[in-house]
């Protein structure tokens, strides 16, 4: 850990130039492409506020559903922005560092998502730096299910950008180019709904014991700069196991007497 | 005199930072397997030149600090980097004798044993590597041998390191 405090000048070092090159770029903007961003902001942020006004709607609709389902609620997750300021050297590890360490509050395992959707989780922690494994690293794998059917996968990091592959598919799942894959929330890392991948490609071999399914990740992994860090200890499913025991497990072990005497 | 070595060590010290800071510089695409092993080539000139001044100390060093930029288990390029050493401690008499072409068939013989060493270990605990791409960075490092010489040479000439 200490050691690590060694690097991190060393790893602002590295990140400098293009810190520089960005500082620059900016200085010698023109006013007319400022203009055009402005516009197409401003378009971006009315579409986005129309939205959420809709979501505002879902939101409560949603609620109240769950209430007549009686079903827990979702909870909102704190997010954090991080800057990407290095890439791991060994061609053979998929890792970025971030700017942020747990002098900010970071623990191991948290996920990383970008504008597109799931980058990674935290391998590992220095005082004011992260290491973050990406989904495509070989050492990974994130549970994951199919947007417009619910199937569940589990989606494997293959050591190659771009690429992922779905394990243990069965010939005869639903699954097809171009479904989007979500995270399922079962491996208690990553919360749910965020998107992990696209598939692009289903090979049905009868030599094959299973279905080959690869995916392209809907994230950025070799682009993004700006990074979330979404932090979900707190709405861990973990945390709500316990809340809902706490409640109605009652209900649950009087009915299931009933049931057997009926049998 | 005393006064001067300390310089030297501060201008050798500066050499192996310029090499830790050009093995983490993010590469595009392919380009990352074709990147130079900087400090594996830094630490052999060093040790080769002066080897009463730097050795197998400077390059567990090293390698520690590498293993905390690559972020692989503590002491794989630690213990790679001391192996190789100690074969340039082995072999420095010949080494020098040698014209600059035949010194760069040497390195990319001895950044090879770095590269298989490291990413065998690496092996063991859990990446392997796959097909024999991660050899490429001994063929870069020798070609780019004669010019890390040329402009080691130049700087320990200017700053006068005995």
């Amino acid at each position: 850990m200490y050691l690590s405090l060694l690097i991190t000048p060393l790893q602002w070092l590295v990140d400098l130039p293009s810190r520089g090159a960005d500082r620059l770029s900016d200085l010698f903007v023109d006013r007319a492409t400022l203009i055009r961003d402005n516009e197409h902001l401003r378009s971006e942020a009315l579409e986005l506020h129309r939205k959420s006004q809709l979501m505002a709607a879902l939101l409560e609709e949603n609620r109240q559903l769950r209430d007549l389902l009686n079903a827990t609620e979702r909870l909102e997750a704190d997010v954090m922005a991080a800057e990407l300021i290095g890439v791991n050297p060994d061609p053979f590890l998929h890792e970025i560092i971030l700017n942020r360490g747990f002098e900010d509050g970071l623990y191991i395992g948290q996920p990383v998502i970008d504008a597109g959707g799931i980058m990674g989780q935290v391998l590992s922690l220095a005082h004011y730096t992260s290491r973050v494994m990406l989904i495509t690293d070989a050492r990974t794998a994130v549970p994951v299910e199919v947007v417009r059917n619910g199937f569940r996968s589990i989606a494997l990091g293959k050591g190659a950008l771009g690429e992922l592959e779905l394990s243990h598919v069965p010939d005869t799942a639903d699954i097809q180019e171009g479904d989007m894959l979500v995270t399922s929330g079962l491996g208690g890392r990553f919360p749910r709904g965020y998107p992990v991948a696209v598939v692009s490609e289903v090979i049905r071999d009868p030599g094959r014991p299973f279905t080959l399914v690869k995916a392209t990740p809907a994230a950025r992994l070799d682009r993004s700069r700006q990074l979330l860090l979404v932090d979900y200890r707190n709405s861990g499913p973990e945390n709500r196991i316990t809340r809902e025991r706490q409640t109605p497990v009652e209900s649950v072990t009087t009915e299931e007497p009933v049931e057997s005497v009926d049998e | 005199m005393s006064e001067q070595s300390q310089g030297g060590s501060l201008i050798i010290f500066a050499t192996f930072l310029v090499g830790l800071v050009l093995s983490q510089i993010p590469l595009p695409g392919i380009m990352i397997w074709a990147r130079p092993e900087w400090v594996a080539l830094v630490l052999i000139y060093w040790v080769m030149v002066l080897p009463h001044r730097v050795g197998l100390g400077s390059a567990f060093m090293m390698g520690v600090l590498l293993d905390l930029i690559r972020g692989s288990v503590m002491g794989l390029n630690a213990l790679s980097l001391l192996i190789i050493t100690y074969l340039v401690l082995l072999l420095y008499k010949r080494i020098r004798m040698f014209p600059l072409w035949q010194q760069s068939m040497m390195i990319m013989v001895l950044v090879g044993i770095n590269q298989l060493l490291f990413f065998w270990m690496q092996g063991i605990t859990g990446t392997s590597a796959t097909g024999l791409i991660f050899l490429l960075p001994s063929l870069i490092s020798a070609i780019l041998w004669p010019w890390v010489y040329v402009i080691l040479h130049g700087v320990r000439r200017t700053f006068r390191i005995e």
